[in-house]
């Protein structure tokens, strides 16, 4: 290469030990790439990075990068020190979205790198902290070039500012003998529902989807998620005691009242003198443990379904909020089902929309206004397993009692005609 | 004009993927009729549907950021040893799926060979998952990137074994916005200093109102100075956030040497035995130390190492901390205890102990 290499004897340190090393690799791109371009792209990336490793400072500043018709999936950087470093003076990132689950044959990865190393900067991580292929280094003339190359065969942009984002999905029922249900056909249902509201920020700020297909919530949807959709079962856990025996056989009876039977939150199991897990099922919490333990003595139960919570999200503005409970259990088999599901969304987003004041997540408004209100105003009804415990100040003005606990009653009934009927 | 921009192409919006077209066929098969699943070696997993079909998992450490050179060397392995068919944890972890146990040695030692490390399954410290940092974000106050690499290099036996009491997700951030999420362990940014003010730009650059609104303390409000409007900041108030910065650059919050890192434990996603956790400060003031970060990787070595020696099997950090207490957390860990670690922030109460449950 003609061009004066950048020193980088700071990153040069991040080259040594035995995980596999991020420099070495931009410094592939630098040495050994064909394209005399992307060399130069790798060498003055190295020269930024390098320079804000020695004063301890970051040089990217946004700015406005878009697609044709798209408000949002770019990342628009470019450097406050291009001067120094012209030729990655643009470096924008493309947020692609993936599959559920993150699946990929070879080929298609193959097939993505091509078209990554003709308009960028050949560096790609799988995956950003939302959940979306990061494409990262592109000039602003190329950005709409590789989006048009990689659109043609069938990748989209994910979301970026205040808008719905990209979604999660963990591995699930494609692997997972946990999974209590098809997160590949809730992710796409859900996000692709709102395929507009991810390409066009309109809303007061980010919003995610994340689904797991256990209460081991993989994806972390409750903490890191705006709408979480996590699987779970309401019949008997099944047990096949034939593998608990083995089990203990193998393990021993000590290592089963202690790291089962004692480990369970509720209290919900005993251990029988002939070696038989019992389970008080009305008592279990679904919380997973015993099954992970046992993965091949115990498993889901067969009526399976997902449970809704809202809200979760990380530090700014109010501090950290986890997802609440506002749909306990809802079956997902049908159309119909399905369909509900993407309604129950809808009227979350629409309700924040209306409510929610700049930059607040839903979650934060639900902070703000009350859960009550936020439940009258999506249409759902108050549910017990919404709180940990009931209320425990006595400020609060109660004189629509009779009719509230009316209501109760006449939903209870209700439900009990419909499981009679169904 | 040329005939592209006058006909401009319009996106085909056809968001996410499905995901069947890549999944291995065994998977596709055996969809939602899984069985159950063995471990039988760190990075190995055995699932068998109830069709008695089954799946092998090998799962590989990898630098996150690929470089197409990499991309292609792992495609090649997985066209190679592997069928073809490749998935990414949301810890950036390869895992290659094969029908046949026969491919699992080779597959094992093709990645060793090619560099990539296995691993990270069950209770393992798998990869820890991180942000973008100085390489790419607008507001980063580290390199994420460099911290992992450099904490990967000496955790990598943890992450090759199955020696934890339960799994261990370490995450790193760089910002207080915490884009790392929640870990066992968190390695987050913590700004120390107030942010510096650049008035001649602030007018120019930011929407006033907007930042005055982002502040979580009330702590900034419009103000002239030397005749130009800008913003100021209650240094009094400020609690160091940095949510400022972003929608307002010239409030420089980054600092090459008030910027610190901070500790954190016991963030927990999963609802098994409890219900999920968020992560409580233990350390701050570490140096935000380029290249290595090596006082970091010391804190976080000498937390492992009494959770290891301490936990029972299957607790995760917080579980062990629940039955341990947190006096004897720092006792073992030998961290001091400050009175930084009281929390003052909205629900500050409901972590204080109104009990006698004392250990002694």
């Amino acid at each position: 290469m003609a061009k004066k290499i950048h020193e980088t004897p700071m990153l040069d340190e991040l080259e040594k030990g035995p995980w596999p090393s991020f420099i070495s690799g931009i410094k592939r791109l630098r040495d050994q790439h064909p394209d005399e371009r992307i060399r130069g792209v790798a060498n003055d990336l190295l020269g930024q990075l390098e320079h804000s490793y020695e004063t301890r400072k970051g040089y990217w500043k946004g700015g406005t990068v878009s697609v044709y018709g798209y408000g949002s999936g770019v990342i628009p950087r470019f450097s406050e020190v291009g001067d120094a470093f012209p030729e990655s003076r643009e470096f924008h990132t493309l947020r692609v979205q993936p599959p559920a689950g993150n699946f990929y044959t070879t080929d298609m990865l193959r097939q993505l790198a091509d078209s990554w190393e003709k308009w960028g900067s050949g560096l790609i991580t799988f995956h950003g902290q939302t959940g979306n292929i990061m494409f990262i280094g592109a000039s602003t003339d190329a950005t709409q070039h590789f989006f048009d190359e990689i659109n043609e065969y069938g990748w989209d942009l994910g979301g970026a500012g205040p808008c719905v984002r990209t979604g999660m999905s963990c591995v699930g029922a494609a692997r997972c003998e946990m999974s209590c249900c098809n997160e590949q056909r809730i992710h796409r249902t859900l996000l692709n529902r709102f395929t507009d509201d991810v390409h066009r920020p309109s809303l007061p700020y980010k919003f995610k989807f994340k689904i797991s297909g256990c209460p081991n919530d993989c994806v972390n949807s409750i903490e890191r998620s705006d709408f979480a959709i996590i699987g779970i079962w309401r019949d008997n856990m099944k047990i096949d005691q034939d593998a608990v025996k083995e089990f203990i056989e193998k393990k021993g009876r000590q290592y089963v009242i202690d790291n089962v039977i004692t480990r369970c939150p509720t209290n919900c199991m005993t251990l029988t003198d002939d070696d038989r897990i019992i389970v008080k099922d009305e008592d279990c919490v679904r919380c997973m443990h015993c099954l992970n333990v046992m993965p091949k003595a115990l498993h889901p139960g067969d009526d399976k379904g997902v449970s809704v919570l809202i809200g979760g999200k990380r530090t700014l503005k109010i501090g950290d909020l986890m997802g609440t409970v506002i749909v306990p259990f809802m079956k997902l088999e049908t159309e119909e089902d399905y369909q509900k599901l993407v309604e129950l969304a809808e009227n979350a987003i629409d309700f924040w929309a209306e409510n929610g004041l700049e930059h607040e997540r839903i979650g934060e408004m639900i902070e703000r206004i009350g859960l009550v209100n936020f439940l009258e105003g999506i249409g759902v009804e108050p549910d017990p397993n919404m709180v940990l415990h009931p209320r425990q100040t006595s400020y609060v003005r109660t004189d629509g009692w009779d009719e509230e606990a009316e209501k109760w009653f006449r939903r209870k009934l209700e439900e009990k005609k419909q499981a009679a009927a169904g | 004009m040329t005939q592209a921009q006058a006909t401009p192409r319009m996106p085909i919006e056809s968001g996410c993927p499905d995901g069947f077209q890549y999944m291995h066929p065994v998977m596709r098969r055996n969809f939602g009729q899984w069985k159950y699943h063995e471990h039988p070696r760190p990075g190995v997993l055995r699932h068998v549907a109830y069709s008695g079909e089954e799946i092998w998992t090998v799962k590989a450490g990898t630098q996150r950021i690929l470089d197409v050179f990499t991309i292609r060397k792992l495609c090649e392995i997985g066209d190679k040893y592997a069928d073809g068919y490749v998935r990414f944890t949301i810890r950036s972890n390869i895992e290659f799926m094969v029908a046949d146990k026969n491919k699992v040695e080779p597959l094992i030692n093709a990645l060793e060979e090619a560099g990539f490390v296995v691993g990270g399954t069950a209770n393992s410290v798998t990869m820890i998952s991180h942000t973008q940092g100085w390489l790419h974000c607008d507001i980063p106050g580290t390199d994420a990137s460099g911290v992992v690499k450099a904490m990967m290099d000496e955790l990598i036996d943890e992450f090759r074994n199955c020696r934890m009491p339960n799994r261990v997700h370490i995450t790193t951030s760089c910002c207080q916005i915490n884009c790392g999420g929640q870990g066992d362990i968190a390695i987050n940014v913590q700004h120390t200093k107030p942010p510096r003010i650049n008035h001649d730009q602030v007018a120019n650059v930011c929407e006033r109102p907007a930042v005055v609104a982002r502040c979580p303390v009330a702590a900034i409000r419009p103000a002239l100075v030397d005749g130009k409007p800008s913003l100021e900041v209650d240094e009094k108030k400020c609690i160091c956030c940095g949510a400022c910065y972003p929608p307002c650059p010239p409030m420089q919050i980054n600092d090459p040497e008030h910027t610190k890192l901070a500790i954190w434990v016991g963030g927990n996603h999963s609802n098994a035995r409890g219900r999920p956790t968020f992560h409580k400060l233990v350390a701050a003031g570490i140096p935000n130390n380029p290249p290595r970060w090596p006082e970091a990787t010391a804190i976080v070595k000498r937390i492992l190492r009494a959770y290891q020696q301490d936990a029972r099997d299957w607790e995760r950090i917080n579980d062990w901390i629940e039955r341990i207490g947190w006096p004897r957390f720092f006792e073992l860990t030998g961290l001091p205890f400050t009175k930084y670690h009281i929390d003052n922030w909205r629900g500050a109460r409901n972590s204080l102990n109104a009990s006698t449950h004392i250990r002694f």
